[in-house]
This record gives structure tokens, C-alpha cells and sequence, in this order.
């Protein structure tokens, strides 16, 4: 055994009003830059619908991930190394940026300086790539909540693999549709075929936390993980010429605060916390030859931190105490493991994911209360679940590679939750009968409750810190290393390197650590002394 | 005259393209990228850029053993100078020629394809321009002395070069030659100098020990980046 700490993300999706403020807040923070401008490290797409890149599920086209050759090992589905190398000239599989979308801004200037005129003065957009006057055809989002979706909708590559098993359609006439929102970041892989992509091995993912990362100055812009990565979450900045990607935030992740994706989501649903897997298993479970067990097989090697043999296996490998602590505590490895009530997104392109989604149980309920059923009524909501068998289908080609068990018992306990609730609202006793018919306690369905209804800030997010052993040093390497009058324009200005201006290193300023603890602590605190 | 062309140039583009890789080493491993431009224009780039590639390195290996290997290696191989240059001559110029075309067809495409031109800096043309001639002056050298036996290049030039070896060029050897050679051979140090300081950087980071590395990727963090870390390129500066 070889465990490992990962910080891994779980979203309840039945909680997404697709508001796109993690989308705007991460764009803001991370890819407002020149030659980013159609990057999206988070992005929220409508299902059905294309996604963003359009039509990134189609690995026939975009070979992106891991696929078994016939001795049944694990390959790229891209190509083996000497495949990659032969071919480095070129990529055919690459996305385009218009596979994306054109990024465009407005003439702006216009509305102030047009001449005065009869006509009021617009502000044409114009192409960020070409800098002419553009036609805004498509975008990250054009087909949020099923805009245009009579026309689009069928080119969904999931639409088209439900069609393919089931006779029956999906129906895009507006009575009979169903729709939810899909947030996106990168997955931050346990068996990340991006990293496996990279011919310089400027991709890596940290020891520490899992979080994988591109190395700026080792990247070649080679581009291969653009292709390599199944869920296009590698982009490759046209300016710089180098590959960037979702950075799970590590520099707040390192000092305990969550994502910008999470700490601004409207709808509070994303959860963070540490959760423990065996390294040693990762590539067996990953070729697992049924594509639909491979979502029991990624559980099979997360490990439980209330394990004594597993506890004392992390100290051997050098994870610390609050780690563990957090891992204990971890809401994800509740909801993934304990729970069960969250699964991987495409498990079947055997990367192992590790931002899991809890599926939406609202279509089922909105489509019972339509037909003026009493939505929380358990008996009314399992028959839903089963004969609505077009959304779940459709769910279990997203989540668990077209098998519908894990899902079905994934909504059924869900809708448990919620009678079983209802009833306590109600003041009568509970049915323990609903919990056991999902295999749950009551007292379970109940802590389920609280940390998916109420939610609560510290219960979402247990982050341990990164560097809590390392706290002294970071402190002492948080005062200034030079002059403390180097600052800009100050009297001892260390002035520009041996080459200009962006020559030579030059130093940050930091905020320490310590201090910022302090802070929230006093933002927090209900007396001021604290 | 003679002596500067072929007796200093040589050690001025060398010293060149050493200072250059190591200055680009140490202060701009970010800058040090393809650049590539595939992001805005594939169907093209797909067809140009591997034959230009290709071509180039076969032009490359052509080139290393006209100059490098003397004569008198080949020879004792029982190889005659005629089949020599009728091997040269066939293989260079097939390689040649797939260079030019693939050269042709991207010079093409980037001043065709907006997105493409726009993003071409100073810096690009003119390594376009020395990179062009260089390619197209190396053509025509060899074709206009094609006929017959051709130009032994392996009596004159090739000597010049290996003695650049030993710190004793023989620069009377290079006086003879025809001047079409000359100039190719001038643009061709020219080129080796700029090749640091332009994208051409990424011909040393050919990855070849992609071939041998596990395909995941660990690492830990850089304790000694817990603290202050230098700042990094590539983000726009604010003045916060
Ligand atoms: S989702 Fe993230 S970690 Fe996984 S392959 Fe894509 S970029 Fe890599
Ligand atoms: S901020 Fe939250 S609720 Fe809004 S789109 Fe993003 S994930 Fe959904």
C-alpha cells in the first residue's frame, strides 16, 4: 500500500442555477490575459448540449485519454510515445480556437467618438484574433439552457449514444425536455493521460495534493496534452505559446481557503476535502476491462482514514497529521465513499477523475410536480426515477459510462432524503423503513442532510493547510530576503536585470501566513480581542 | 577579408549560439516555446509543417556527413566520388526540395491566415528571411553546379570546416570556391547564431526522454519556493 493525499472537489448539481458566477470569478482570477481570452478553466455547460470545447466527448475525433490494447495494458488513446514523437511536427487532433470560439471584444471607442450623425453609434464587436469586425456565431455558452437546443441539441455526442441504445428518443420538444448545468473545471486526475501526454514532462501532479499542474518553464508547446486530456481542460495560450491549465487554486488551496470556483458559487454546492488513495493500485483499476466497472473500481482503491492499518501506512509515507485529520472530516470522501451518492464524470476514459457530481434528482422532481404528483412522495419519486428513463440514461452515459444501477441508487437516495425530511418538517415520526430501503440509517440520511441542505461553510470545506509543519520556516521566509526599500520607485530600487526589464529574477512580495490565519481568525471572531 | 568570413565569422555565429542558449537558459526558459500557431489554422499546418520538418533534418543529416565525414572515409568504404555526388545530389535535393515546398506553404499560410500574420513578431521575419535564404541560396548553389561531376565541396569546404576544429582554419581552402557556396555558407553562420535568440530555440528541446520517463509525472513541492518566489513572465505586470 501506497497511500496518497488528494484534494479532490464534489459538486451537487441538483443545487446549480447555472448563474456562471464560478466561471466569471475563475476567469477573473486566473485567464484575463492576453492569448487566454477563450479559455474557461471553469466553465458551466447546459446538458444536453455541445459542451465547450463543442463536442469535446467525441473521443473518436479528439482521442483524448486512455484506452486497453489488446494485451488489455493501458495505451493513450492518441498514440504511444513513438507515435507522439514521429508526429510532433504537427497535431491533427488539436482543437482550433474557433472549436472553442472566436474571443471577440467591442469598438467600444465608437459610441464616444462617432461623428455626431442621425444614427445612434454601436459598438461593433470585433474579432480578438483577427482584430476586423466579426459575426458572433458561436460561443463557450451558446446553447445555455437549451438555447437553440431543437437545432443543436442533437449533436450532443451523449444524446447520440442514448439514441444508439435506446429506441426511444430524447425529446427536445419543449414539454418533454429535460435540462440541468454542468459545471466544468479540470479533474485533476489520479491517472492523468495530460501528464502522460507531454513529451518535455512539464506536466506533473504534486505529491502533496494531487494537483496537477504544467511547469511554465518547461513547457515546450508541444500541445500534445490539449489533445491528450479527454475533458479538453488543457488550453494552450496562443500568445505565450505555452499550455495552462485549472490550478485547483493551489495558492489558496495551500493556505486553507477553497477554490475561487467554490468560495463564489451562488449555489454553494461545490464541496473540497482530502481524500486518501492507494498510488500502487491506480494503473490496475484503471484497466479494469469493463468500462462500466470502472467506476467501482476507482472507489476500490480510495482507502478509509478510520482504517488503523491505513492510518499507520500514511505516517509511513510522510502524510501529516492534520491531513489525515482532514481526511477524516473530508465531506468528499463522505459523499464518495460513505454516501454514496456522488459519482466520477466519464470514468470510462480512465483517467480517474477526481471532481465527482452528485446527479440531479430536479428533473425527476419537476417533471412528477408538472404532472401534479406530489414531488416528495418516495413511492411517487422511485416510480419517476424508473420509468423517466431517458434522463437516466443520459445521466449514466455522463456519470457511469451508460450503467444506470449507480445512479438510480444515487437518486433513490436522494429522494429518501427527501421524505424522510419532509416528514421531520412535518413533525411526524419518520418512516425508517425509507432509509433502509437505500441501504441507509436514518442518523445517516440525516448527517447526509445537514451537509447537502444546510451546508454549512466549515462542513463544505476541510482544507488542511499546506505547509502547517513548515509554518516557522514560512514565516522566517516571508520577511523580505533583500533590501526592504527595493520596492518600486523606492530609494534602493534593485532596478532591471542584466537584459532589461524582464530579465534576471525578481522577487514577489508575500503575505505571510501566519498573518493571514490571523486575520480571518479577527474577520471571524464575534469578540474583537481575538 | 577572407580571413574575417572564414576565419572569425565562424567563431563569432558559434560563440553566438552558445551565449544565446545559455542566456535563454538562465533568464527566459518561458520564452522558450514553439510558439506554434496551430490553434488558429490546422488543415494547412498539418500538410507544411511535417514536410518542412522532415525535410530540414534529412538536409541536416546531408549535411553533417558532407562536411564531417572526409573523403577518405568513404572512399576506403569503396564508395567513388561520382556515386557520391550522384547520391548527394538525388537525396539533397529530394530533401531540398520537400524543405522548400513545406517552407513555401507555412510562409504562405502565415501571411495569408490573419490570425496567424498577426502574431508574427519582428523577431519571427526575420528569422523567416535569413532561414529562406539560407535554404533557397544552398538550393541553387547545388543545382547550378550539378552538371557532370559537380563541385567537390568535399575537397575545399569540408576541410575548412573540420579545421575549424583544431583552432587552425584553413581559410586559403574557402578561396576558391564559387560564390553562390559562399554565400550560402555566410547565411548559413548567420542562421546558427540566430537560432538562440529566435523560436528556432526549440530545436534543442527535442524530447527524447519522453521515450524513457514513467508516463505520470510526480513531483513535490519546491520547499524553496515556500517563501518570496521570483516573479513570473508571462503575467501582464499590474501595478499592485
Ligand atoms: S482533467 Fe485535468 S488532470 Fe485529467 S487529463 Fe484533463 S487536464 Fe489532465
Ligand atoms: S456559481 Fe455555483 S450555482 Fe452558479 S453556475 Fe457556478 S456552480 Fe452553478
Amino acid at each position: 500500500m501506497r497511500p496518497m493525499a488528494q484534494i479532490a472537489m464534489v459538486m451537487n448539481l441538483d443545487k446549480c442555477i447555472g448563474c456562471h458566477t464560478c466561471s466569471v470569478t475563475c476567469k477573473q482570477a486566473w485567464t484575463n490575459r492576453d492569448g487566454m481570452e477563450y479559455v474557461w478553466f471553469n466553465n458551466v455547460e447546459t446538458r444536453p448540449g455541445q459542451g465547450y470545447p463543442r463536442r469535446y466527448e467525441d473521443q473518436d475525433k479528439w482521442r483524448g485519454g486512455w484506452e486497453l490494447n489488446k494485451r488489455g495494458a493501458l495505451k493513450l488513446k492518441g498514440g504511444g510515445r513513438f507515435r507522439k514523437l514521429a508526429g510532433i511536427f504537427s497535431n491533427p487532433r488539436l482543437p482550433e480556437i474557433k472549436d472553442y470560439y472566436e474571443p471577440w471584444t467591442y469598438d467600444y471607442k465608437n459610441l464616444t467618438d462617432a461623428p455626431l450623425g442621425d444614427d445612434f453609434p454601436v459598438a461593433r464587436p470585433v474579432s480578438q484574433l483577427t482584430g476586423k469586425p466579426m459575426k458572433i456565431e458561436w460561443s463557450s455558452n451558446w446553447d445555455d439552457s437549451l438555447a437553440g437546443a431543437p437545432e443543436h441539441g442533437d449533436q450532443d455526442p451523449m444524446v447520440q449514444r442514448v439514441r444508439r441504445q435506446a429506441a426511444e428518443k430524447v425529446k427536445f420538444a419543449f414539454e418533454q425536455t429535460f435540462m440541468f448545468y454542468l459545471p466544468r473545471i479540470c479533474e485533476h486526475c489520479l491517472n492523468p493521460s495530460c501528464v502522460a501526454s507531454c513529451p518535455s514532462g512539464a506536466m506533473y501532479k504534486r505529491a502533496e495534493d494531487g494537483i496537477v499542474l504544467v511547469d511554465q518553464d518547461r513547457c515546450r508547446g508541444w500541445r500534445m496534452c490539449v489533445t491528450g486530456c479527454p475533458y479538453k481542460k488543457v488550453y494552450f495560450n496562443h500568445r505565450t505559446g505555452k499550455a495552462e491549465k485549472c490550478t485547483f487554486c493551489y495558492p489558496r488551496v495551500e493556505v486553507g481557503l477553497p477554490t475561487v470556483c467554490s468560495e463564489t458559487c451562488v449555489g454553494r454546492l461545490r464541496y473540497l476535502g482530502v481524500i486518501l488513495y492507494d498510488a500502487d493500485k491506480v494503473t490496475a483499476a484503471a484497466s479494469t476491462p469493463s468500462e462500466q466497472d470502472l467506476y467501482e473500481a476507482q472507489l476500490g482503491i480510495f482507502l478509509d482514514p478510520e482504517d488503523p492499518v491505513v492510518q499507520r501506512a500514511a505516517e509511513e509515507a510522510g502524510i501529516p497529521y492534520d491531513w489525515m485529520e482532514a481526511a477524516r472530516r473530508s465531506p468528499v470522501h463522505a459523499l464518495v465513499g460513505k454516501y454514496r451518492v456522488a459519482l466520477p464524470l466519464h470514468p470510462e476514459y480512465r483517467t480517474m477523475p477526481m471532481v465527482w457530481y452528485i446527479p440531479p434528482l430536479s428533473p425527476v422532481v419537476d417533471a412528477l410536480t408538472e404532472t401534479g404528483h406530489d414531488g416528495e412522495d418516495l413511492d411517487n419519486l422511485f416510480g419517476a426515477i424508473d420509468t423517466l428513463r431517458i434522463p437516466l440514461e443520459y445521466l449514466a452515459e455522463i456519470f457511469t459510462a451508460g450503467d444506470v444501477g449507480p445512479v438510480r441508487a444515487s437518486l433513490g437516495r436522494l429522494a429518501a432524503m427527501r421524505s424522510h425530511m419532509r416528514a421531520i418538517n412535518l413533525g411526524e415520526p419518520p418512516d425508517t423503513s425509507i432509509a433502509s430501503s437505500v441501504g441507509m440509517e436514518s442518523a445517516e440520511i440525516e448527517e447526509m442532510y445537514r451537509l447537502l441542505a444546510i451546508a454549512k461553510y466549515e462542513d463544505r470545506y476541510v482544507i488542511p493547510t499546506a505547509a502547517v509543519g513548515d509554518a516557522r520556516r514560512l514565516e522566517e521566509s516571508a520577511l523580505p530576503d533583500g533590501c526592504s526599500l527595493d520596492y518600486d520607485g523606492g530609494p534602493g530600487m534593485g532596478g532591471d536585470g542584466p537584459f532589461g526589464q524582464d530579465s534576471g529574477r525578481k522577487q514577489l512580495p508575500l503575505v505571510s501566513v501566519e498573518s493571514f490565519h490571523a486575520l480571518r481568525k479577527r474577520q471571524t471572531a464575534d469578540r474583537e480581542d481575538t | 577579408m577572407t580571413t574575417f568570413l572564414w576565419g572569425a565569422l565562424p567563431y563569432i555565429a558559434f560563440a553566438l549560439l552558445i551565449a544565446g542558449l545559455v542566456w535563454r537558459h538562465r533568464y527566459d526558459k518561458f520564452g522558450w516555446t514553439t510558439r506554434s500557431s496551430q490553434v488558429y489554422e490546422s488543415k494547412l499546418l498539418n500538410i507544411a509543417s511535417p514536410a518542412f520538418h522532415y525535410g530540414i533534418l534529412f538536409v541536416l543529416v546531408g549535411h553533417l556527413i558532407g562536411l564531417f565525414v572526409p573523403e577518405s572515409w568513404t572512399e576506403s568504404l569503396g564508395i567513388r566520388e561520382r556515386t557520391y555526388h550522384l547520391f548527394s545530389l538525388y537525396g539533397g535535393t529530394a530533401a531540398g526540395a520537400l524543405t522548400v515546398l513545406g517552407i513555401l506553404l507555412l510562409i504562405y499560410r502565415r501571411r495569408t491566415n490573419s490570425p496567424v500574420f498577426r502574431a508574427t513578431t519582428v523577431n519571427d521575419k526575420l528569422m523567416y528571411v535569413v532561414l529562406l535564404g539560407a535554404i533557397v541560396l544552398g538550393m541553387i548553389a547545388k543545382l547550378t553546379h550539378a552538371s557532370g561531376d559537380g563541385y567537390n565541396y568535399r575537397q575545399t569546404i569540408a576541410p575548412w570546416a573540420r579545421s575549424l576544429f583544431t583552432l587552425r582554419p584553413r581559410t586559403e581552402l574557402m578561396q576558391g570556391v564559387p560564390v553562390l557556396y559562399q554565400v550560402h555558407a555566410v547565411i548559413g553562420m548567420a542562421l546558427i547564431a540566430l537560432v538562440p535568440y529566435t523560436r528556432l530555440v526549440h530545436m534543442f528541446s527535442a524530447p527524447v526522454q519522453y521515450l524513457f520517463r514513467p508516463y505520470v509525472v510526480y513531483r513535490s513541492r519546491d520547499p524553496r519556493q515556500l517563501g518570496p518566489r521570483p516573479a513570473r513572465p508571462g503575467w501582464e505586470k499590474t501595478d499592485a
